[in-house]
């Protein structure tokens, strides 16, 4: 599968998360994080649900807002200044769950809407480069639909290359193979090796195990809003320390 | 014995039995599927019977030619004997004119005629947006509608060459690149006004410059930064070339000081006689080279031509402050956002005529002092407040039913808050909101009559009222109803099947 070599981890920090809290109203979704990320770094997280794991990418690109601590992205601080934020976001792709495509627009024009506006690239350049990446994830021939006429998996590969168009730094992955089925799951996860192999930063947010062992370099499992053990993959699922994450382990496993 | 089967020939296919095919088979499935469906069939059709014996008769003996109504009852008591009913379509034939444009002087009948072909291809491009087909139709259209109806009007040689030239350019426009039409349609605010009120070109010229000077002020600061300075020279550019900013705020002065001074303050320093600039501007203009044609008052507007001033204006206005409105409600700016919850509420829960009722009082408060607000005008702004106030509430509702993830997906790529909204939110809401919105449209367009309570002639009563007072027609009823019926009919049936084609072509979800 993935060749080791082809995936370098540079020493640079990508993304820097200190002592940082959040809540939801009284609810303390997140607590005490700390997580230091490295550029070319495939990071899997995993937990049960309602453990946080979502919450915690979603406040990498400020999707969610933290109440405490420091989230440092790529040399910038997220703060309430709306134009980090928005550095921040061109910066960082995000895939979800349910794909989010935009449905008024056709394929071509999801890929190179934030490109033309964000970025201010030429309409030819960004059609190009939409291409481009639309051959990466092997559906170029359908650049001329509407999302809904694509399924499930090509709307998630839609999704990937869409973020890829605006030549992230750092991809957030946030849980993208749940919504799909069994056969489609294959064709998405094949796109994200692939973009790890290319060495992309990623984070994951997945129960997709395989997944974890052929690419991560870091497991990291969060439960309750903490995150109870972090570990290299091999290590993680042979010899997992804390009780909690083999008690997960063995129920996501077990069958 | 075995079950053991095989088929040497293949049945040919068949039709099915006389009673499940055709017209028998969807009589009765349709009309007579049981005894309680027959019995409603046969009661229907005695009612469709019943209500055509006393229409078609009184539709057939129709009169077009006598000079009042009771000329009319002879005219159908002679052909189709005593007794018999007939309409006095003679009373349109003779009056139609007041109708269409109610007072408005008949010498200047072809300015509104004009106009209303000009509209047709200001807005085609809105309608039909880059639909080369669609556009040259409709331009086609336009140039045979006034190829007949100007020379009926007796338009002078000037309103021909206007119209070939302006009908030319956009065919041009249509046939290179459709979005060059819309240039026309920003002027033809200008246009219309110039055509229909009359008076100095200079004035409506003025105007359409400093709206042009506002936005460009605007635009070119917002794009070197400070969006909020942007905004507030473009408000500051707009009072001045407008209004009197001053004005106001020394009648305030005044008020909160003549309680203790007993008297004028005389604040104001000479320069301020300049102010507003429009005026200035267009006076001098206009005595360095004086142009125009007669001027029309509001007072002599009526008919269609006053509910189409009213409705299309407020049409066109409403739907960009409705989706403010809209926006302003959803966001997370407290003052913002209270405003418009307070706009909204209070616009929607007075009637529509107390609102024209008070509009003098009330645009009296919010407006400089010796602003000398047109009646129609008055009428205009208020309607569409309350559109505005209804349409709010509509594109609230289209907001709400997109998917969290839109607003996620598009923060997500780093679009700012206006770019989301006008790319990726608002295409979607307004989409899902079309048929409400239309309704809103046509309600408004309905509810033009009602400026017949502020003494204004519209087609229902006012127009209707002022024939039915004419000695001659005195008691005709159903003629002038089924006539301005008829008419907005065909104007709201329209609006609605465009309603129907705009969601259909803009249905891209393939549920």
């Amino acid at each position: 599968m993935a060749e080791a070599s082809k995936m370098q981890v540079s020493d640079e920090v990508a993304i820097q998360i200190q002592a940082m809290n959040k809540w939801y109203g009284t609810f303390h979704v997140l607590r005490d994080i700390d997580m230091t990320v490295r550029q070319g770094e495939r990071i899997v997280i995993c937990g049960p649900s309602g453990s946080g794991k979502s919450t915690l990418i979603r406040c990498i690109n400020r999707l969610e807002e933290h109440q405490q601590g420091q989230i440092v992205v790529d040399g910038i601080e997220l703060t309430s200044d709306i134009k980090n934020i928005d550095k921040v976001r061109s910066e960082v792709g995000m895939v979800f769950q349910h794909f989010n495509l935009f449905p008024h627009l056709t394929i071509l024009e999801n890929l190179t809407l934030a490109p033309i506006w964000v970025r201010k690239v030429p309409k030819r350049e960004a059609e190009e480069t939409a291409m481009y990446f639309l051959e990466k994830v092997k559906i170029p021939e359908q650049a001329l639909k509407y999302p809904g006429q694509l399924s499930g998996g090509q709307q998630q590969r839609v999704a990937i290359a869409r973020s890829l168009c605006m030549k992230p730094r750092i991809m957030l992955f946030d849980e993208p193979t749940s919504a799909l089925d069994p056969e489609m799951i294959k064709e998405v996860l094949d796109t994200m090796i692939q973009l790890a192999q290319d060495g992309m930063t990623m984070i994951c947010v997945t129960h997709e195990m395989g997944f974890a062992q052929a690419v991560a370099n870091r497991v990291i499992f969060m439960d309750q809003g903490q995150i109870v053990e972090q570990n290299e993959p091999k290590e993680f699922f042979s010899n997992p320390k804390s009780d909690r994450t083999k008690l997960f382990l063995s129920q996501i496993l077990g069958h | 014995m075995s079950d053991a089967f095989f088929r040497t020939e293949i049945t040919p296919p068949s039709l099915p039995p006389a009673t499940e095919r055709g017209v028998v088979k969807w009589l009765r499935e349709n009309l007579f599927a049981g005894p309680f469906n027959t019995i409603l069939t046969l009661a229907a059709l005695f009612a469709i019977y019943t209500l055509l014996r006393g229409a078609v008769p009184w539709l057939a003996n129709g009169v077009w030619k006598a000079n009042s109504l009771q000329e009319c009852r002879d005219i159908v008591t002679a052909s189709a004997g005593e007794g018999a009913t007939g309409a006095c379509w003679a009373m349109i034939r003779e009056r139609w004119h007041q109708f269409i444009f109610g007072l408005y002087p008949a010498e200047a009948y072809w300015r509104p005629t004009f106009a209303f072909g000009l509209l047709c291809a200001a807005i085609a491009p809105l309608l039909f947006a880059g639909q080369k087909r669609s556009l040259l139709a409709i331009l086609a259209a336009v140039a045979v509608y006034l190829a007949l109806c100007l020379p009926l009007a007796s338009a002078p040689a000037m309103a021909y060459v206007a119209a070939v030239v302006i009908l030319a350019a956009l065919t041009v426009a249509a046939l290179i690149r459709p979005a060059w039409m819309l240039w026309f349609t920003g002027l033809f605010p200008g246009v219309v006004f110039f055509l229909l009120w009359g008076g100095s070109i200079w004035h409506p010229v003025v105007v359409l410059l400093g709206f042009a000077l506002v936005f460009i002020a605007f635009s070119v600061i917002a794009a070197r930064g400070s969006l909020l300075l942007a905004a507030l020279v473009a408000v500051a550019a707009f009072l001045v070339i407008f209004f009197d900013p001053f004005e106001p705020i020394l009648h305030l002065l005044d008020g909160a000081l003549g309680v203790f001074t007993a008297g004028p303050v005389t604040l104001a320093p000479g320069w301020r006689d300049t102010l507003p600039l429009l005026p200035q501007v267009s006076g001098w203009l206009d005595g360095q080279l004086g142009w125009g044609i007669p001027a029309i008052g509001s007072d002599e507007f009526g008919g269609f031509l006053l509910c189409l001033v009213i409705g299309v204006t407020a049409i066109a206005f409403s739907l960009p402050l409705g989706i403010l409105l809209a926006l302003g409600r959803q966001t997370d700016l407290p003052v913002v956002k209270m405003i418009c919850v307070g706009f909204i509420e209070l616009v929607r829960g007075v009637p529509l005529i107390t609102l024209l009722f008070t509009a003098s009082l009330l645009l009296g408060y919010f407006l400089p002092s010796g602003t000398n607000f047109d009646a129609v005008l008055r009428v205009i702004i208020l309607v569409t407040f309350f559109a505005a106030a209804y349409l709010a509430e509509v594109i609230r509702g289209g907001l709400a039913a997109l998917p969290r993830g839109q607003y996620e997906a598009a923060d997500a790529l780093g679009l700012d808050y206006w770019r989301a909204q006008r790319l990726i939110i608002l295409p979607q809401a307004l989409k899902i909101s079309i048929p409400a919105i239309v309704s809103t449209f046509i309600g408004l367009f309905k509810d033009t009559t009602l400026v017949s309570f502020v003494a204004l002639l519209d087609p229902l009563r006012g127009v209707t009222g002022a024939v039915r007072a004419d000695l001659a027609w005195k008691g005709i009823y159903w003629e002038p109803y089924i006539f301005v019926g008829a008419i907005f009919f065909i104007f709201c049936f329209g609006m609605s099947r465009y309603s129907m084609y705009l969601e259909q072509k803009l249905k891209t979800d393939h549920r």
